[in-house]
């Protein structure tokens, strides 16, 4: 039942998932056969503090002249819970990475506040990062689709939400770019996604206060000398200290909510390692701007409600990850249960234990059919705020209560570290919290 | 692909629903609450209206039509009469549920009949307006504990025992009974029989006083040597106990997302109200800011409607499975669980926070709150459901998770 006992050397698992996946037809569709990145950034490590002024630099090419965005899927209209065969195949390998490649290094990966380098490296060769980048662009993106995106993220948070969170980070970043950036944007920032040694993003939202929501931002951009001029504080941005650069919610200059990429090389930024409850792995940091002079290319020219439909993809997003946890749960604690006697017999004998794996099995359905429901809206353009934010509720609630449920039906076994369940019980409690990162 | 809208050729289904619900139901819900035991008149065209729906194209919004679609050679996904059902249903819940019980010709028994009848007695059956009975004063959720008996004599079965909470029983024409052929097999002896009322030796005793659904006549009776032909055994009349329970199961499989969408309607009728009522003080729900930022009124509404929204996809699901073909047990139960459990707790929610106005009768917020009890009971109680789901989960049998 321990993790312990079934852990192998993870590079060693690594390289064993990589040759299974090597005659995968998702294989060639994502074109692994290109070289493996030669130069592999260092992950964030706990108790970083770094200061602004070196790092990567973004150059415009002008190469583009209008943005790529990828396609969306049409359909029959007709009520229908089947995935696409692209998709069935997709979600295989993402269980096979979040069964071989994340649950294993669950736990280092959450000491070191990072994923390995190697990890990361694995994951974007199995196509984590250039299914987020349209094919237009070099990318494997043959169709934008939200609920491809909800099943990638269900299938990699059941092996772990923190890892999840930290390999889906530059994808997100990606997608926004992909959805929104303009053609010099996407230029300098989402082309050089798709070569080698691709740069690394964060999605940062998030602030440090009670209350705080998306809608009422204190990080704000003025116009100083005819530049803009970013000034405020993000908290909990994932992979902060690795992130060459960051696309940051800032009040625009007119008031209204904006997005601004950020790179980490410029001035006055400011990234501390900032360790939270759980997500350990994702290398949470707060992220200070003071004064930072932005690019010109810096703003993001969102169409009207634009900003709406990309934090509502974030929330689906986070209860997504939710769903995968949820179901990582409902996994373990049934053989668990199953073996584990007590008063002659096994717990899961008892109405009040089998009672609530029958919850833990009905509410983590709930929330992954108003995932799906969200997320198959946003892929038809049609209006998803009410859905994200119903689904929200249910991660908050009924997801809570299974990381909950899954602690208690360990007992003292799931208080102490010897099972994944304590870690899922901090993890899921972000789920309903969280603000950016992720998008579908 | 992924999908999980309302088909468009089922919307002209749903608005007519929706139609009664609101211009049929809604006017004469209070009306009928008063009047327990009352037939309401007004439900006798609708009748005949609901029988012109399933006869264009096999589609209603009753139980009358289900059956497990075989799922088919052609690949395409399905949108059948399962949906058609649960979506039918959730809109004349959203009226009223006692009053969607009273349609004539669209009871449970008529499911049953549509599950377990063999082709002739379709056709000999067809247009009956059939009522359940099954439990019985000794036997509730334990359904196997069955103690009526049916003993063959000659080309008749003899039926005795004694049947409770018969919905619909005294406006319908006939009754699906279950009693066994040989109690000493157990389940496996178990057969449904239809008893068509003016049977010699069935009597109704008496209709019940009820909490809730008081437009829908619950009735209890006796068979005492209550002789029906053999042709009325519904399904084959071997004793095979390796299926044993199958029968009633199936039907269940069938009318529990039924049930589900009942406690879905109810469930959607109160948040509506509540919405309206809540709004005329100046709470509104705001999907874009977090829930825990708004009045803590709006906050438990907005718990309400995720919940809602949970037990209608899970509801819709397993309609979905049963019109593909897709064996649905599991999914049956979970819907059950989660809709009846939802329509109870959303509706006692809704009256707590309309004050006064959802307690007293002037609103039907309280109406609600009392017909929704019974969701979380009929059709399989919560705890039923839950050994269900539990028992699938796990993997145990009901010897060893009882």
């Amino acid at each position: 039942m321990s993790e312990r006992s079934s852990k192998l050397d993870p590079i060693g698992l690594g390289v064993r998932a990589l040759t299974r996946f090597a005659g995968h037809p998702l294989t060639a569709r994502l074109g692994l056969h290109r070289p493996a990145s030669a130069v592999i950034k260092s992950g964030a490590r706990v108790g970083f503090t770094a200061a602004a002024g070196a790092g990567r630099q973004f150059k415009a090419l002008s190469q583009l002249t209008r943005p790529s965005r990828g396609e969306r899927p049409t359909g029959s209209g007709l009520f229908d819970l089947t995935p696409s065969d692209e998709q069935q195949m997709i979600v295989e390998t993402m269980e096979q990475v979040a069964a071989e490649l994340l649950r294993p290094n669950a736990e280092q990966a959450e000491a070191d506040g990072a994923p390995s380098a190697e990890l990361i490296a694995q994951a974007n060769e199995l196509g984590v990062l250039q299914m987020a980048i349209p094919e237009g662009l070099g990318g494997a993106m043959a169709e934008r689709s939200p609920v491809t995106g909800a099943l990638i993220a269900e299938s990699l948070a059941h092996g772990d939400m923190g890892l999840a969170v930290s390999l889906l980070a530059t994808p997100s970043v990606a997608l926004l770019l992909a959805d929104h950036g303009n053609a010099a944007q996407q230029d300098a920032f989402l082309t050089p996604m798709t070569g080698e040694d691709p740069p690394t993003a964060s999605f940062a939202v998030t602030e440090a206060r009670a209350l705080f929501s998306p809608y009422d931002l204190g990080a704000r951009v003025t116009v100083r000398d005819g530049a803009l001029v970013l000034d405020g504080e993000k908290a909990l941005v994932v992979n902060g200290g690795s992130s060459d650069f960051f696309v940051v919610a800032a009040r625009s200059p007119e008031g209204a909510p904006g997005l601004y990429i950020v790179e980490r090389a410029a001035v006055g930024v400011t990234v501390e390692a900032e360790p939270a409850m759980g997500l350990r792995a994702a290398g949470l940091s707060r992220v200070r701007f003071d004064h930072v002079v932005l690019r010109d290319d810096a703003a993001f020219e969102l169409d009207a409600g634009a900003y709406d439909r990309i934090i509502a993809s974030s929330r689906a997003a986070w209860c997504a990850l939710a769903v995968g946890t949820a179901t990582a749960v409902r996994d373990y604690v049934i053989p668990y249960a199953n073996e584990r006697t007590a008063f002659g017999e096994p717990i899961s004998h008892r109405q009040s234990v089998a009672f609530m794996i029958a919850n833990i099995g009905i509410e983590r359905d709930g929330l992954h059919l108003a995932v799906l429901r969200a997320a198959s809206r946003m892929e038809q353009r049609e209006d998803a705020l009410r859905e994200v934010q119903l689904a929200r509720t249910l991660a908050a609630r009924h997801a809570m209560q299974i990381g909950s449920d899954g602690v208690q039906i360990f007992g003292g076994h799931g208080f102490v570290k010897e099972y994944p369940v304590e870690r899922w019980y901090r993890d899921l409690r972000a789920t309903a919290l969280m603000e950016g990162a992720v998008l579908l | 692909m992924i999908h999980l809208e309302t088909p468009k050729r089922l919307k002209p289904l749903i608005h007519q629903a929706h139609e009664i619900g609101a211009g049929m139901f809604r006017p004469i819900s209070r009306k009928y609450d008063r009047l327990e035991h009352t037939a309401p008149v007004e439900l006798e065209m609708l009748g005949s209206l609901m029988d012109g729906m399933n006869a264009v194209g096999g589609q209603g919004a009753g139980a009358g039509k289900l059956k497990q679609d075989a799922g088919g050679d052609d690949a395409g996904v399905r949108n059948g009469a399962n949906m058609a059902a649960v979506l039918g249903m959730i809109e004349l819940c959203w009226g009223d549920v006692g009053l969607a019980l009273s349609i004539p010709r669209q009871g449970l028994g008529n499911a049953a009949i549509a599950a377990v009848a063999n082709e002739e007695q379709l056709e000999r059956f067809n247009g009956r307006w059939v009522a359940m009975a099954i439990t019985e004063p000794h036997a509730g959720s334990d359904s196997a504990a069955i103690r009526a008996t049916a003993e063959r004599d000659g080309d008749d079965y003899v039926l005795n025992g004694e049947k409770i909470y018969v919905t619909a029983g005294e406006r319908a024409d006939a009754l699906v009974v279950w009693a066994s052929l040989d109690r000493s097999v157990g389940r496996a002896a178990m057969k449904a029989f239809l008893v068509e009322k003016d049977r010699p030796g069935l009597t109704l005793d008496r209709l019940e006083h009820k909490l809730g659904i008081r437009a829908s006549d619950t009735a209890a009776f006796r068979l005492e040597n209550c002789r029906v032909p053999a042709g009325n055994l519904l399904g084959s009349p071997e004793i095979d106990t390796s299926k044993g329970f199958a029968g009633v199961m199936q039907t269940f499989d069938n009318t529990r997302p039924i049930v589900a969408a009942m406690a879905v309607g109810l469930a959607r009728a109160a948040i509506e109200e509540t919405r309206r009522i809540l709004g005329e003080a100046g709470v509104k729900l705001d999907y874009r800011r977090p829930r825990t930022h708004g009045h803590a009124a709006a906050a438990r509404l907005m718990e309400c409607e995720a919940d809602y929204e949970a037990a209608r996809l899970l509801t819709l699901r397993a309609a979905w499975m049963a019109d593909n073909g897709q064996p649905n047990a599991l999914e049956a139960s979970m819907c059950k669980a989660k809709a009846g459990r939802t329509a109870v707790d959303t509706a006692l929610a809704c009256v707590e926070l309309c004050g006064a106005a959802g307690y007293g009768e002037t609103e039907l917020v309280e109406k609600w709150a009392r017909d929704a009890k019974i969701l979380d009971i009929f059709e399989g109680t919560q705890q039923i459901q839950l050994l269900i789901v539990a028992r699938r989960l796990l993997g145990k049998s009901s010897a060893e998770l009882k």
